[in-house]
């Protein structure tokens, strides 16, 4: 018990993974600023930020809406986002918890941050936040099909296996999952449904700031807007760190690889900024058809693929 | 005593954090554009103004600075105050160009409701016609160090 406290507070949890998440997310916005030939922030930028909302700001509650819902999706958003958090960074840091069928567990988890900005959203009463929140929904139910796809392939290419662990040690044991043809298939589908569950630049309409302002955040100030941005800090290292596991041979913790692991991560995060920054904001309708007609077809490919034995 | 000690650290942690990063909502009266064009120049690659932590956000809700340029008019008048009340608290306001500090060419006009002073509490005003970035960037700054 007192172990499991201290997973989800220490550890791989809150502080660990929000204090992670804050320098990849420095990180993300300096590459930004590379890219656009400016300077860039300084390191400890997030935890400013996150402080100031904190500690300093006042909290806004809603005149015309629900204040409990209002203040509580950010709870849940964090709540959520840390226990997506322990449940990913356990296994990669070969901790066991002997539970076989996590993977399902993280799909889900993965999911309560979205559902509970859409809850925040509704709640707070704002046409604007509303026009936000039934973007994040289209969103939702466009990319998560295309995310189950995509783990059950990796279940399917580590011969059935339901547990992290288990396709870890599976990848440690041969090869990283990702040389193979459908094994690139998978890594190309991960990435784009990464980007869509942390609502970056090509899928960033709910929030979409020149256009409906922030959206389904346009109502939050002060300590809510805080644990918004923390969530945000967590899942910017958990959903990396996901990818990492499932297809690149996730983490080793002896001598120089503790180097690579940490290159894994940042690589994903590059690319993920990259493809951020050089793309424009589509159109919530091109979005689903994105996903639902060429993400889900190269996964069914990667899944043909990987019967054949590709 | 510790105690004393423990809060004067704490408030000066706080006051750190805030003069850090302060998020900027862009307030824009009848403006001519000048004073808008010359904020944007701030924000871009050349003045680069994320250096300080200083973002541009799109809600009020978000924002420490307000930053108000143009002259107000009767119709800008109440979009201001409504503004005002919408911030969190503690909000920064700050004044740019001619007309916000003093009405500049506009001060004797039919619809002039007054420089920004007259309408919400001003914390800094950087005066020009348009002011430059350097200006703006300088009156910032003066800005943070006094919060």
């Amino acid at each position: 018990m007192a172990a499991d406290i201290f997973y989800f507070l220490v550890f791989p949890g809150l502080l660990f993974a929000g204090i992670t998440g804050g320098l990849l997310s420095w990180f993300d916005r300096k590459i930004s600023a590379r890219v656009q030939f400016r300077k860039g922030p300084p390191v400890l930028q997030p935890f400013y930020d996150f402080f100031k909302l904190l500690l300093v700001k006042e909290t806004i509650l809603p005149k015309h809406g629900s204040p409990v819902a209002f203040l509580l999706a950010p709870v849940f958003s964090v709540f959520g986002a840390t226990m997506a958090a322990v449940f990913i960074l356990l296994p990669l840091f070969q901790i066991t918890t002997g539970f076989r069928g996590d993977i399902l567990v993280i799909f889900y988890l993965l999911t309560i941050p979205s559902f509970s900005y859409i809850f925040g959203s509704l709640a707070s009463g704002n046409p604007l936040a509303a026009v936000g929140g039934s973007r994040e929904m289209k969103l939702i139910l466009s990319y998560e099909l295309t995310f189950l796809l995509f783990i059950a392939g990796i279940i399917m290419k580590c011969g059935q296996q339901f547990d992290l662990y288990s396709i870890i040690q599976t990848q440690q044991a041969g090869t990283p999952f990702i040389g193979s043809v459908s094994g690139v298939l998978l890594f190309v589908v991960g990435i784009f449904c990464i980007q869509g569950k942390l609502a970056l630049v090509p899928f960033d309409m709910p929030e979409a700031e020149t256009e409906i302002t922030e959206g389904i955040f346009i109502e939050y100030s002060g300590a809510a807007y805080a644990l918004i941005k923390l969530t945000k800090y967590i899942m910017f290292f958990a959903l990396p760190s996901l990818l990492v596991a499932l297809l690149m041979s996730g983490f080793r913790l002896d001598g120089i690889n503790i180097l690579w692991s940490i290159l894994k991560v940042l690589g994903i995060v590059l690319l993920i900024t990259l493809i951020r920054n050089t793309n424009p904001r589509i159109k919530i309708r091109q979005a689903v058809k994105f996903f639902l007609v060429w993400m889900n077809l190269l996964a069914v490919i990667a899944i043909i693929l990987i019967e054949f034995g590709y | 005593m510790y105690s004393d000690i423990i809060i004067i650290k704490i408030v000066g942690f706080k006051s750190y954090c805030f003069k850090k990063s302060l998020w900027v909502f862009h307030f824009g009266g009848a403006s001519c554009n000048n004073c808008d064009i010359e904020i944007l120049d701030c924000l871009t690659p050349r003045h680069d103004l994320e250096r300080f932590g200083i973002l541009l956000v799109g809600s009020i809700r978000h924002a420490d600075v307000l930053l108000v340029n143009g002259s107000i008019n009767n119709h800008d008048k109440e979009r201001l105050i409504e503004l005002y009340k919408q911030a969190p608290k503690p909000i920064l306001v700050v004044a740019i160009g001619a007309c916000g500090c003093t009405g500049g060419i506009f001060a004797e006009s039919l619809t002039f409701a007054g420089p920004v002073d007259k309408v919400i509490p001003v914390d800094a005003y950087i005066p020009g016609c348009p002011p430059k970035p350097e200006a703006i960037i300088a009156g910032i700054v003066k800005l943070a160090q006094k919060a």
